[in-house]
């Protein structure tokens, strides 16, 4: 262990034990935060996976990626507004049907946008030096962010409120308020990790995935197509990160065109949380940082949030560069 | 700091270094005089390299000690380690491609010049006057290795051989008591072979103590007048050529008889 | 070749045409910009008989400070910094803070009006030692986490000005900034009723003396600015241009070439890499003490991620590593993002009635009129420039020889740093 673990400790510790203060004075308060920051992390943890996929296979910091996040809500809301019209809000079989079809249709749609935007801006200068495919990232953020300006302007834009609220679709436990949206937010981000997990480990382009980020010239080597590797993971991240802008839009039912900005420094923060580069990491790095945002939010002030987050990015860095589950990595 | 000129320029007591459950060095001892030629020579794998960052300060021994001219250097930095005296080549060359062969040896003078910010700053006269004398002694080791005539190509635009003298002046830059040259003559043909046991010579006449890797048993029982043979780690042989050479459990290493 | 006179050492040096090309190119370049830069305020006053272009030219001379400054971290060292604006606004703020009525009202009670003169170097220092000191912990670490650290530094620093309201006035910014003024016995063609006349007559109290004296206030003047900026670019020119040519500038080549060889010449990779970081700000906070006198204004807003991306695209655009492209490289983009962007609308709209489609130039339903929509192209457009210039010139426009040379080969050459040990 080396002074910089215990620096890591010690500020984990500090901040748990000022937490479970809190949480014995006022438990109702602690609690409601934690829901809070629960569904947010979800959210980030969905994002993040993607930040870390193409990280740990091509080393690009994808700005583009937070972006396809509110692309994915903008898409989803024009969708959605064929189907829903009058049903917001409550419990109906038309609602589940839309939500069923829409899902899969939008994150398809931005595993597509996603692998055109790797085959135009990044794959050309894959060999180029490294800040060149960086810029591109930065200028298809922007892109993207004109796109959804266009489209909609500068004002926020109403997701269709589909989830059920209100009475019947919420409970109170020892004054915590539960509603059907927060339980909705985790299982649903929960099953597409999961979902995930199954595929990276099980499938034949899952292992793929890992042997090119390992090692990608021993990758190509042993026959395996690191074009269609790559455009896999660009694929695979844009439909978590769609499905995260959903999931995002029937939480908090608005959205707007540079949303993906601050959520995606954010996500990516969790992924570097979680150690870049790991996808278990990734995902308990969001849930964390969600949780740390809704705590800032709820006993700092929100407008410390960002200075504390990227505070904590930076204090990772510095005492634990391998991320909270990293692997030690010779340093170059 | 004129302490008498101890008779080892370098000295390895039970150095081991293990990555993981991987012994990559295994408890090696050996002393090195000063003004001769040592080599290291064992089958791939054998951890040679690996003995060599340990010298150079890339990786810390995990246990055991190494000492320079008297001095124990035992995990330092690598850049204390040049400063101290002792220059190395890499296996695949590593040189600064896209900078100038000259800008490559004046990168070599870097730890034995002066000039501070400020003096490069605002181009005092003293730092001119180094640039001046720097530059003149880069092209006089560009000459001593026979490159001069590249001198304003980049360097990865030489040929190899070249590219391979190249990384000797750098190295001869930093004013080395003791050069390490991990595999110089590796890929080289047998002129080439012919011309750099000559430069070697030129470099021992320098006062220079030579501690080389090498494969190629031409090489090493032509220039070189000790040997320590390294076989997973360990040593397993060390004297001069001729004795080495006949050593049974050299010729097993080599031979790929596993005991 | 067995011996040579002594006086002729010299002449062995092989022919250095190749030397030569690259200096003529950037003496033109140099050439050129000079010319420009004399004509410049003469020939748009005379044109649009106003000093608008010219104030903008200063502007735009603070993004070539920035960028001249940035590429001695990301072009020289190799280092890719994410957060410069973050040194920029420390700049702007040490001046604004000491040269303005602001605190007054915090909790110190003291308004200090420190010279303009002292505080540029002053700034200088302190975003030099915030680049340090971010710098120190960080830079030790692979070369990835140190562009993620600036990019959280960068978030972070607007928003502490604007969380310390008390002390920054917060959102509400620091206005009223001090001009700089010099005093009346510097003659020149700016003192006399008959001449340029550049600077009025002004009454100063410098801080150590009791009683006012005469002086020139720059107040505003767009003019006196622009001089000022072009005599800070051409010292920030001649200053790292002898930084590049030096044992620092090789040995931050060196390390941006291949760290682990650098290392093993003896060059202590840590602080070389943090001296470069550390000068990089220092140019930045120069720039913001220069940016603060001349707005008059510095509040956290200016200082967003969107200024570190764009000083890093002028960077990369311009030519990374090269000073005159970088130059060059700035001056465009200042000019994309703040002059032909914005105009498009104006001349979308003139250009579609000229050609009898002027119908599209009124709103009509959810149609915001043509002007309107390429208002909101603004932010489409400079994400395709971005990506195309990129593509099409991954190198930037005066690529350093260096770079332009590396995409040819375009051989990546993998840092193999430690794993050396697995062929040993």
């Amino acid at each position: 262990m080396s002074l910089t673990d215990y620096g890591f400790y010690i500020l984990c510790a500090t901040a748990i034990v000022l937490l479970a203060t809190q949480a014995f004075t006022n438990p109702k308060d602690f609690f409601q935060v934690t829901i809070f920051g629960l569904a947010d992390g979800a959210i980030y943890a969905l994002v993040a996976l993607g930040y870390t996929m193409v990280y740990g296979i091509i080393e690009l910091i994808n700005f583009a990626h937070g972006d396809v996040f509110t692309l994915g809500a903008y898409i989803g809301a024009a969708i959605l507004a064929f189907f829903a019209g009058a049903n917001e809000g409550s419990f109906v079989v038309v609602n589940v049907i839309a939500l069923l079809l829409v899902f899969p249709i939008v994150m398809l749609i931005m595993g597509g946008i996603n692998i055109t935007i790797e085959r135009i801006a990044y794959r050309p200068l894959r060999n180029a030096p490294r800040l060149a495919p960086l810029i591109t990232a930065i200028g298809m953020s922007f892109v993207l962010e004109g796109i959804m300006f266009m489209w909609h302007g500068a004002p926020t834009v109403h997701f269709p409120d589909l989830l059920p609220h209100g009475p019947g679709f919420q409970t109170t436990i020892g004054g915590v308020f539960f509603g059907f949206k927060d339980v909705f937010v985790v299982v649903a981000a929960a099953i597409l990790v999961s979902l995930l997990a199954v595929f990276i480990n099980g499938s034949k382009l899952g292992k793929a995935m890992r042997a090119t980020a390992q090692d990608r010239d021993a990758a190509q080597l042993m026959g395996i197509d690191i074009n269609r590797t790559i455009a896999a993971t660009f694929f695979i991240g844009a439909v978590l990160a769609g499905a995260g802008g959903m999931i995002w839009g029937l939480y908090f039912n608005t959205i707007y065109y540079n949303l993906g900005f601050r959520t995606g420094l954010v996500a990516f923060t969790a992924a570097v949380f979680g150690g870049i580069g790991n996808i278990p990491g990734a995902a308990i790095g969001g849930l964390i940082i969600g949780l740390v945002a809704a705590y800032s939010d709820g006993y700092i002030g929100s407008k410390w949030t960002e200075v504390v987050i990227f505070g904590i990015l930076i204090g990772v860095l510095v005492f634990r560069p391998t991320g909270l589950l990293g692997m030690r990595v010779p340093e170059k | 700091m004129s302490q008498a000129p101890t008779e080892n320029v370098l000295e390895l007591t039970n150095l081991t270094k293990r990555f993981g459950g991987l012994v990559a060095v295994d408890d090696v001892s050996l002393h090195i005089k000063r003004g001769e030629v040592f080599a290291l020579i064992g089958p791939n794998g054998a951890g040679k390299t690996t003995l060599f960052n340990n010298v150079t300060g890339l990786f810390q021994p995990t246990s055991g000690t190494v000492v320079f001219d008297g001095r124990n250097i035992t995990g330092s930095k690598p850049h204390e380690v040049a400063r101290l005296g002792i220059a190395r080549t890499f296996q695949n060359i590593r040189l600064f491609d896209y900078m100038t062969c000259v800008d490559n040896v004046r990168v070599g003078r870097h730890v034995r010049m002066r000039a501070k910010v400020w003096d490069s700053l605002f181009k005092l006269p003293r730092e001119r006057r180094e640039e001046v004398r720097v530059t003149e002694e880069a092209m006089d080791l560009l000459k001593f290795v026979g490159i001069q005539r590249q001198a304003h190509q980049y360097a990865r635009n030489l040929p190899y051989g070249q590219q391979r003298r190249l990384e000797i002046a750098r190295a001869l830059a930093t004013e080395p008591k003791l050069l390490l040259l991990d595999e110089p003559a590796a890929g080289f043909t047998p002129q080439e072979k012919v011309e750099l046991m000559a430069l070697v010579k030129k470099i021992l006449a320098r006062g220079i103590t030579v501690f080389l890797i090498e494969h190629d048993m031409k090489v090493v029982m032509g220039i070189s007048e000790r040997i320590v043979v390294l076989d997973h780690g360990e040593k397993i042989a060390e004297g001069p050529p001729d004795e080495v050479r006949k050593d049974p459990r050299v010729i097993e290493a080599y031979l790929g008889k596993s005991a | 070749m067995s011996t040579r006179p002594a006086g002729k050492r010299r002449s062995l040096l092989p022919p250095i045409r190749f030397r030569e090309r690259m200096r003529d190119r950037d003496t033109a370049i140099y050439g050129v910009l000079i010319i420009i830069a004399l004509i410049f305020p003469l020939a748009t006053i005379f044109a649009t008989d106003s000093t608008f272009l010219v104030s903008q030219a200063g502007h735009a001379g603070t993004f070539v400070l920035l960028a001249i400054g940035l590429n001695v971290v990301v072009g020289f060292a190799g280092l890719l910094d994410l957060g410069y604006a973050a040194f920029f606004a420390i700049g702007a703020y040490t001046y604004a803070l000491f040269a303005s009525a602001q605190l007054q009202a915090s909790p110190a009670h003291h308004a200090y009006h420190l010279p303009f003169w002292l505080m540029m170097f002053v700034a200088l220092f302190v975003a030099a030692a915030f680049g340090a000191v971010l710098g120190f912990p960080t830079l030790r670490l692979r070369g990835d986490y140190l562009a993620i650290v600036t990019l959280g530094f960068g978030e972070i620093v607007p928003q502490l000005f604007f969380n310390f309201d008390q002390w920054t006035g917060g959102i509400n910014a620091i206005g009223g900034i001090d001009q700089p003024s010099l005093p009346a016995w510097i003659t020149g063609p700016w003192a006399g009723a008959n001449g340029i006349a550049i600077l009025q007559n002004f009454t100063c109290k410098p801080f150590w003396a009791s009683s006012a004296a005469p002086c020139y206030s720059f107040s505003f003047d767009p003019i006196a600015y622009y001089v000022l900026v072009l005599i800070l670019i051409v010292a920030a020119v001649i200053l790292v241009t002898n930084l590049h040519r030096s044992r620092l500038g090789r040995a931050w080549m060196a390390i941006r070439e291949d760290e682990v060889a650098a290392a093993a010449m003896g060059i202590n990779t840590v602080t070389t890499k943090l001296l470069a970081f550390a000068i990089g700000a220092s140019f930045s906070g120069f720039a913001g003490a220069y940016y603060g006198a001349s707005f008059g204004l510095v509040s956290p807003d200016q200082f967003y991620f969107v200024v570190s991306i764009t000083v890093l695209v002028m960077v990369v655009l311009g030519g990374m590593g090269n000073i005159t492209g970088v130059i060059v490289g700035a001056i465009i983009i200042y000019f994309v993002l703040n002059s032909l962007l914005p105009s498009l609308p104006s001349t979308v709209e003139s250009f579609a009635s000229n050609i009898g489609l002027g119908f599209l130039n009124d709103r009509n339903g959810d149609w915001p009129g043509l002007a309107g929509e390429t208002q909101r192209l603004q932010f489409l457009l400079y994400g395709l420039i971005l990506v195309l210039m990129m593509l099409l010139r991954p190198q930037g426009i005066f690529p350093s020889r260096v770079r332009e040379q590396e995409l040819k080969h375009a051989a990546v050459q993998e840092e193999e740093a430690v794993v050396e040990m697995t062929h040993a």
